[in-house]
């Protein structure tokens, strides 16, 4: 059981001239359950690294003092634990019980203790399979509560969760807020960062708001914060449970076909499926993980070729996946979840400007169409800023802005809104709205019941996967 | 991209239960040593030695040839090396490609050379096919004594290497998306295939900082002394296979030199 303990507490990166957080003054006590909030960019996880240690004195500035338990971090790294977004770069080791057992090694835990302590736990945060799964083999909710047993194996007084299912689908958020809740027993403080405050809150019993710039909000337990701030909160981007959006319709209907697919299956990835997406319409193709809800996406953009079945798209007589790269690029933008895996060049600029030039735009018509782009989406500060250095809300930004700078009719998204503020969300909605009214169609494959709910004209389920049986846990 | 580095033998044969270090070991002694020779002699008494060891290390023939195959294709350009450029081509003449004389002594030569390529892989392909990446990790930290930040560190990178071939898949796609694909221009191709390389191992380097972060958060390197929690032991046994590797190695440079074959690579 951990206390921590912020005064007058401040750190800058190496190379920045914004302070990430400043005049920090906060109180954690023994056992508390905190949620902490703020607009992207106010330091939550500069906060978070600071805790656990993560912080080198050389990688920015300090100011102030933090004190876990009266220790400096730094000394106080065993009392803490830290489970961070992306579940595959948590898991070290190729087996899932040997993955729990890492950090008891690095402890120096007797080896004696070790397996017990690992068989304990996992079965603690519910983790379903043998000790000797292969990580490679585990969904991102279930690596993800693997990690998240590695992190308590070692029993810390101080639990740092840095948004544990941003990288999840509701399945998989469901299974670590789940394990969170019944692995966690009194005698552990936890700080957890979370953009889902709805699904967070049932896990705290206090919330802290942090002012971008320095400080702190508000602070309390959630009813109260909610009631006072829930308006400015959400203003900022925070998902504050019970505000919602009015729908968003179409203004005018469809008048054609821009793709069509008739029975397209992919061996193993999807089942044959038809689906047609036309002009003005906004099409949400949803179903659970591992129904080819990607591989749907892939087809329609024209970047894989199905199995079986035939597309036609735009009266061409060759399927998509058979036209060049520039034809492609005029009629059918795709955006994919990762949006990093889409940047091509260092600058923003040169990412929107890399479509028109492809296909053979003036230098002039280029420029304008990027000022646009740049204008539209809010990026004009960022044209000269390296894409892979943009937070998550900006770089999404800037795959949509990507896709639709050759001006392509159809547009294509995949999980569109995945782990972005209420701002950035909000956005988009309206981004494609707009492109919609424009005559512009879009599908978009989606978790995310509040986007079908908003701006869906029509919504297609696809079917659950084939089950795999799931082997039971044997002890050692 | 798949990779073939998983173990693909039967785990328990009596060979592929020893420890890897010892095998590692084992494997080193045994064929470095033959490079000192350039007849083809050696090395083919000590590919027949190796072949007839196989079924003791579990693995099956045909997994071997498979894994193997690389090698044929080092094969077939040492023999094209050979009969274009053997400084040797005394012997009997057997036939010429246009300017070029392919001669008993250029067979011969290219025969070792083969022989050799075969006799001192093979035992390499052996280890890797019947350990357990974590074993030898584990044994290079216990048993070798080689630091746990360098073993285990190298053991948390391999586990990501499959997880390239999927961030190359998506980023050609990606690059489609965008209006870039090569077409037929081989300058293109090799333009696009460098800037995805770029694309890839930028990903990579992000992708190996945040691992890195993570293990340092469970007190990986901390300066405590590590504790097991999967025992390795190094036997008798193991001691033994490794000094039978040194003697099957010294018998077969010595019957080299008593048969008169022995040729030596300096000299």
């Amino acid at each position: 059981m951990s206390e921590v303990r912020f005064s007058g507490f401040g750190w800058r990166h190496a190379g920045r001239r914004a302070w990430a957080v400043r005049g920090l003054d906060l109180h954690v006590r023994h056992g508390e359950r905190v949620l902490l909030l703020g607009p992207s960019g106010a330091g939550k996880s500069t906060l978070l690294a600071a805790l656990a240690g993560l912080l080198p004195d050389d990688s920015g500035e300090a100011e102030g003092v933090i004190e876990i338990d009266g220790l400096e971090p730094a000394k106080a790294r065993e009392r803490t634990g830290v489970v961070f977004q992306d579940p595959q770069t948590q898991l070290v080791m190729a087996r899932s019980g040997d993955d729990v057992a890492f950090g008891l090694e690095n402890r120096g835990v007797p080896a004696g203790e070790i397996w017990p302590r690992v068989s304990d736990v996992l079965d603690r945060v519910g983790f379903p399979y043998p000790i000797n799964r292969s990580t490679a083999a585990l969904s991102g909710g279930e690596a993800q509560r693997l990690a998240l047993a590695g992190v308590l194996a070692l029993r810390p007084g101080l639990l740092l969760l840095d948004e544990p299912t941003a990288n999840l689908d509701p399945p998989g958020a469901t299974l670590i807020r789940e394990a969170v809740g019944q692995a966690i027993g009194p005698e552990t403080t936890m700080i957890i960062v979370e953009h889902r405050v709805a699904e967070a809150l049932p896990l705290v019993d206090r919330v802290v708001v942090l002012e971008p710039g320095g400080g702190v909000r508000a602070d309390g337990a959630p009813e109260v914060i909610f009631a006072a701030y829930g308006d400015r909160l959400a203003a900022d981007g925070v998902w504050v449970p019970g505000f919602s959006f009015p729908a968003v319709r179409a203004t005018t209907r469809p008048t054609d076909h821009l793709v069509r697919a008739e029975h397209v299956a992919v061996r193993g990835r999807l089942r044959p499926v038809s689906i047609a997406v036309g002009d003005s319409e906004v099409l949400a193709v949803t179903g659970p993980n591992g129904a080819g809800k990607s591989t749907l996406a892939l087809l329609l953009g024209g970047l894989l070729a199905p199995d079986s079945g035939r597309i036609e798209a735009f009266g061409d007589k060759r399927p998509p996946h058979r036209w060049r790269a520039t034809t492609l690029t005029q009629r059918i933008g795709s955006v994919f979840q990762n949006p990093e895996h889409q940047f091509v060049t260092g600058r923003v600029a040169d990412e929107l400007a890399l479509g028109p030039r492809r296909i053979g735009r003036s230098p002039a018509e280029t420029r304008r169409i990027v000022d646009d782009l740049l204008e539209r989406l809010r990026l004009t500060k960022l044209a000269g800023a390296n894409p892979y250095t943009l937070s998550g809300g900006e770089a999404r930004r800037l795959s949509v802005a990507t896709a639709l700078a050759t001006a392509p009719r159809l547009l294509v998204l995949d999980e569109p809104t995945f782990g972005q503020d209420r701002r950035t969300w909000l956005e988009l909605i309206t981004l494609l709205a707009e492109l919609r009214d424009a005559g512009h169609g879009i599908l978009a494959v989606t978790h995310d019941e509040a986007f079908v709910r908003t701006l869906a004209d029509r919504a297609i389920g696809l079917g659950e996967p084939d089950p795999e049986p799931l082997p039971r846990r044997v002890r050692p | 991209m798949t990779l073939a580095l998983e173990p693909i033998a039967d785990p328990s044969a009596p060979l592929a239960r020893r420890n890897p270090v010892a095998k590692l070991a084992a494997a080193l002694l045994f064929s470095l040593p033959l490079i000192s020779t350039v007849d083809p002699f050696a090395p083919a008494v000590a590919l027949v030695l190796e072949l007839a060891l196989l079924p003791l290390f579990g693995v099956r023939f045909g997994v071997l040839l498979r894994r193997a195959a690389p090698l044929l294709l080092a094969a077939a350009g040492v023999l094209v090396a050979m009969t274009l450029f053997a400084a040797d081509r005394s012997g009997t003449l057997y036939f010429s490609l246009g300017p070029f004389d392919v001669t008993s002594g250029v067979v011969a030569t290219a025969a070792g050379l083969i022989l050799r390529i075969f006799a001192v892989a093979l035992p390499g392909i052996i280890v890797f096919a019947t350990t357990d990446p974590t074993d030898l990790a584990d044994a290079l930290v216990q048993n070798a004594k080689a630091p746990a930040r360098f073993a285990i560190g190298a053991l948390a990178a391999f586990r990501l290497l499959p997880l390239l071939g999927q961030e190359w898949r998506a980023l050609t796609l990606a690059r489609r998306a965008r209006g870039v694909d090569a077409g037929r221009n081989p300058a293109a191709k090799l333009r696009l295939f460098v800037s995805t390389a770029f694309a890839l191992l930028v990903g990579a380097l992000r992708r190996g900082v945040r691992l890195a972060v993570a293990m340092d958060a469970r007190g990986f390197d901390s300066g405590i002394p590590r504790t097991y929690a999967r025992r390795q032991h190094f036997t008798g046994a193991d001691t033994a296979l490794v000094v039978t590797a040194v003697i099957a190695s010294a018998t077969i440079l010595t019957l080299s030199v008593l048969l008169g074959f022995f040729r030596p690579i300096v000299g």
